[in-house]
């Protein structure tokens, strides 16, 4: 079913246009930067932190998280641009499974999302994170999961999409909620009780909660539960997307 | 006997309750040099969008080299090449990569891949430029990028829809030398459509549609003497009324259309 030359092509394509665009790389890094020093050492030197970590430190792994879902969104949007400028037409007329063109749009979403997510790592020294290398090699697979996983969800999202406009609107109110409710900026545990619940049911929260634990050693969640919800979204999000191309495209 | 190159029995495709293709019914016989001619929106696109398996049809049956379009898709991809009407390249390759990613796509393997690529680049005079972007080139080089591309396969079956739209002469003319070569040394099976009736008189035979309708279907001399007309394009309007056409497309995608020519013309 899987044509894996077709998928690594698509891959690799989406890599050369990344290599080529320099003011995606620059965006990646300027997005971190600006939280980091907004919410970090903005709001981090007005109130002491959580569980005894500086606000800065405890918002570190949640800013992970944070490039990894922009980067994701950012990148599904290649699908629409594909379509607007013709270039899906040349795969979709090709000897090649639908299932092919998303796996492999997925692939490369995720891959350009993780390279972004790894670029906040170089900010550890600044934000009083003290991580041993075992930890931080232990934090590059959930990142890549939860690259693949949100990449896979803006792809279901832009396959419904006709515009960028659209795509624009819808993701803000996906992206948002999703990064403000999962526990990257605050702890869910001291929320209001809706706010909980949302929290709760937002994917993102679990893969947050890994990262916060890699890094800090504080967790809110069991780790099987982390574990079991990424991989469960994950699964979920890529089985979407695929459906959502054989379908609509 | 060979099966027809495309064959289409009593074709039905409607959207949102329009009928853009309506009871269409003909074979193209291979090595045939076909056109396909209409006014916009006579169902033309639409009708090379079901032979090329990116639409289902409503109803009735299409085949391309004898594979049916709705059942076995894969192996009709595999037959057909296709120069589309609105650009296709990813303008952020260069020429060289755009044809690497087709024939990876078409597992083609390396080194049928990279002789085919030169081939094709020596074929559309685009060898000196293979490794700049695409989106440096000029409208023409673009379009013979695109001609190179589809012929990279060899496929039985060539679409082409409009090609040569918004050439230059001398571009228009290497475009049709380059059809007529292909025709003599492969067999290669062309289904055009136009707007040009000097382009469509080089036809073997031409069938008129409008309104998803076949109107006419004969050899372009036959037509013009059956309808006691000076010319094609006489007969064209004779069969098809001189009042203008809108394309039939839908509010999002008209506006993506206009922005699409916009960008083509810059």
């Amino acid at each position: 079913m899987i044509d894996y030359s077709a998928l690594l092509m698509i891959w690799r394509r989406d890599m050369i246009r990344l290599s080529r665009d320099r003011a995606q790389i620059a965006g990646s890094l300027a997005r971190p930067i600006l939280w980091l020093l907004v919410l970090g050492f903005g709001l981090g030197s007005a109130f002491p932190g959580f569980h005894g970590i500086p606000y800065i430190s405890y918002l570190f792994p949640g800013i992970i998280a944070m490039n990894l879902l922009f980067a994701s969104f950012l990148s599904a949007i290649s699908i629409i641009w594909d379509r607007e400028f013709g270039f899906l037409k040349e795969m979709l007329v090709a000897p090649i499974s639908r299932i092919s063109i998303a796996v492999g749009k997925a692939a490369s979403g995720a891959t350009v999302s993780f390279l972004q997510g790894c670029l906040v790592l170089a900010f550890i020294p600044l934000v009083g994170v003290s991580i041993g290398p075992w930890r931080l090699l232990a934090g590059l697979p959930v990142m890549l999961l939860i690259a693949f996983a949100m990449t896979s969800l803006g792809l279901l999202v832009a396959s419904r999409m006709s515009s960028f406009e659209g795509f624009g609107t819808i993701a803000n109110f996906v992206i948002m909620p999703m990064f403000f409710l999962s526990g990257a900026v605050f702890p869910l545990a001291t929320a209001p009780r809706a706010l909980q619940m949302v929290g709760l049911i937002n994917p993102l929260s679990y893969g947050v909660d890994l990262l916060r634990w890699l890094f800090l050693g504080v967790r809110q969640f069991p780790l099987m539960l982390d574990f079991s919800v990424l991989l469960l979204f994950t699964a979920a999000a890529v089985g979407g997307a695929v459906w959502a191309f054989c379908r609509r495209l | 006997m060979n099966p027809p190159a495309i064959e289409v029995s009593h074709l039905v495709k409607r959207y949102n309750g329009l009928t853009a293709v309506d009871d269409l019914s003909f074979d193209v016989q291979p090595g045939e040099l076909f056109g396909f001619l209409g006014p916009n929106g006579a169902g033309k696109t639409t009708t090379i969008h079901i032979l090329c398996t990116l639409l289902a049809p409503s109803s009735g049956s299409a085949s391309v080299a004898g594979f049916d379009c709705l059942n076995q898709p894969r192996q009709v991809r595999q037959s057909l090449g296709i120069i589309f009407q609105d650009p296709s390249l990813d303008e952020r390759l260069t020429a060289w990569e755009n044809l690497e990613f087709h024939g990876m796509i078409y597992h083609m393997p390396k080194l049928l891949r990279r002789e085919r690529m030169e081939a094709v680049l020596d074929l559309v005079d685009l060898g000196e430029r293979r490794h700049s972007i695409v989106r440096t080139y000029s409208g023409g080089m673009k379009r013979r990028l695109e001609v190179a591309r589809g012929l990279m396969h060899q496929p039985r079956v060539l679409f082409l829809d409009e090609p040569t739209i918004g050439l230059d002469p001398q571009t228009r003319r290497r475009i049709w030398d380059l059809f007529k070569q292909l025709r003599a040394q492969l067999g290669m099976t062309l289904f055009l459509t136009t707007h040009s009736m000097e382009e469509a008189s080089q036809c073997g035979r031409v069938a008129i549609i409008d309104r998803g309708e076949l109107l006419a279907l004969d050899s372009p001399q036959a037509l013009v003497a059956a309808h006691r007309a000076e010319n094609l394009e006489k007969v064209f309007l004779t069969l098809t009324g001189h009042g203008l056409r809108d394309e039939e497309v839908s509010g999002p995608e008209r506006m993506r259309d206009q922005v699409r020519r916009l960008k083509r013309w810059r």
